[in-house]
This record gives structure tokens, sequence and C-alpha cells, in this order.
């Protein structure tokens, strides 16, 4: 069961550089898992504390985004190829908040 | 045509690193985040490997379709991530401008900076008549401010 998993430049430094890792798994929970122990720390950078899959990072099983798919259910098959970007956000929020938090 | 200059705001940061960047892509820039209005927008200007260089213009959906708040489309997302793989580019650029609120990076965007290795450009349509453009590297929730060159395109006659 050999996944290929896509690391982005954020979370290299987990692989040792390594932008192409291997995994193994039938869920994404599984993948995961397994990733965290080959690489560790790893899980904690796509895993929320409470247990969800975090917000701002996705994960896409070949061309699908994860979250269609079942999120951390999602099943993975031999030959699968999964992929992880940092997603792209942010805006004026925190500081328009820090703004009216500070009265100015 | 956009002309760009840079903010009078005051420095928050170290301003160690130059971006250059063509000025027909500052426009670019400008008419996207003037046409989304209220609206943030933002996109992508990719380059080849390990170049610096800002060479493709990529404006992206906003899907938050909100004025404090951006974020890629993550299947549209993933498919200009795939054409820079297949290109040999990087996102060299990320872009987004604020619409009320000066171009300096929110807490917000420091907090979900994921791309350590390109420049955030920000610029602020706040002034209908005034065109705000600040870059920074944000990297590990450090912001450093950077200076902006814009250049003309030397054009083959």
């Amino acid at each position: 069961m050999a996944i290929e998993v896509r690391v982005p430049t954020i979370l290299r430094s987990y692989t040792g550089g390594s932008k192409v890792v291997e995994g193994a798994g039938d869920t994404l929970t599984a993948l995961i898992d397994d990733l965290d122990a080959k690489h560790n720390g790893f899980k904690g950078r796509l895993i929320t504390p409470e247990g969800g899959l975090h917000r701002f990072v996705n994960i896409y099983i070949n061309d699908e985004d994860v979250r269609f798919l079942g999120a951390l259910d999602a099943k993975l098959n031999d030959g699968d190829s999964v992929t992880i970007l940092p997603a792209v956000a942010g805006g004026a929020l925190g500081f328009a908040a820090a703004a009216a938090l500070l009265g100015r | 045509m956009a002309t760009a200059i840079l903010s009078a705001g005051k420095s928050h940061g170290n301003v160690n690193d130059v971006l250059t960047i063509d000025r027909a892509i500052v426009d670019a820039i400008f008419a996207h985040a003037r046409r989304d209005h209220p609206d943030e927008a933002c996109g992508v200007i990719a380059g080849p490997v390990g170049s610096d260089a800002p060479s493709r213009f990529i404006p992206m959906d906003n899907s938050a379709r909100s004025q404090t708040f951006y974020q890629f489309d993550s299947m549209e997302q993933l498919r200009v991530w795939r054409e820079m793989d297949d290109n040999d580019e990087e996102p060299v650029v990320i872009y987004h401008s604020h619409t009320a609120t000066e171009a300096y990076p929110s807490r917000t965007d420091i907090n979900l900076a994921g791309e350590p290795g390109a420049h955030y450009v920000l610029v602020s349509t706040r002034e209908p008549g005034l065109d705000e453009i600040r870059s920074f590297r944000i990297v590990d929730g450090a912001v450093t401010e950077e200076k902006i060159d814009i250049v003309d395109a030397k054009v083959d006659a």
C-alpha cells in the first residue's frame, strides 16, 4: 500500500527537505499517522488539537479536495497520490479587529 | 494606468531586501484590486524556480468574497500549483488587497502565511486616487519589509 505524498515547502523541515515522501494507510487518518511516525511532528501541522483537519491546510487525493471525500475518513488506494498545500488566505480582519479593540 | 508609489506610512520593520517587479504586473495587480473593491482581491505572480523574478500574472478568485478576508479557492489553487510545477515555476509573489486599511500584513496575514519563499505583496485601495503597494517576507511569524523596485520592461521594437 504505497501512497505518494507531495509535501509543501513549509513542511519540508519534517521530511529532511524531501518534496515527495511515501506513506501507507487505507484512510487519510491512517496515512497521517504513518507519516507522523516517520516524520515526527508532521501530524500536528495538519490536524487541530480537537482532532479535525486544520482549516487552512488543503489536502487532495489525486485531483479531489479531501473535504469532498469525507475529510479524515477519506479512503485511500494503492497508487493514490496525495498533495498537501497550505491554504493561501489572510486579510485585514485581524487588523480591523485589533484596531477596534484598541479604540482607534 | 496606475501610478504606483510607496506608501508613506511609518516603517514597521527592517528593509533589507528588494522585490524587483515589472510595472505592467504592478498595474495588473492594481487593476484587479480596483475591480474587486470593496472586496479583497488576491493572486499569484509565478516565476522560474530560483529566479526570484515574478513574470506570470495569475489573478485568483477570492473564495471568501469578503471585504476583510481572502482565501484562494482550493481547487483553483491545486490547478495553478500543478501548472507551476509542470512549468518549473514557483509562487514568487503572493498578493492581496486591503480595501479599508493600510498595505501592511494583519495578524491574520502573518498567522496564515504558508509560503516562506514568497514575497507577500500588499496593496491598499482605501484611497480612490492613491495606489499603495508594499512588499514583505513573512517567515515563522516574523515580518520583514523590503523595498520594491518597479522596472519598465524592455520592449524590442
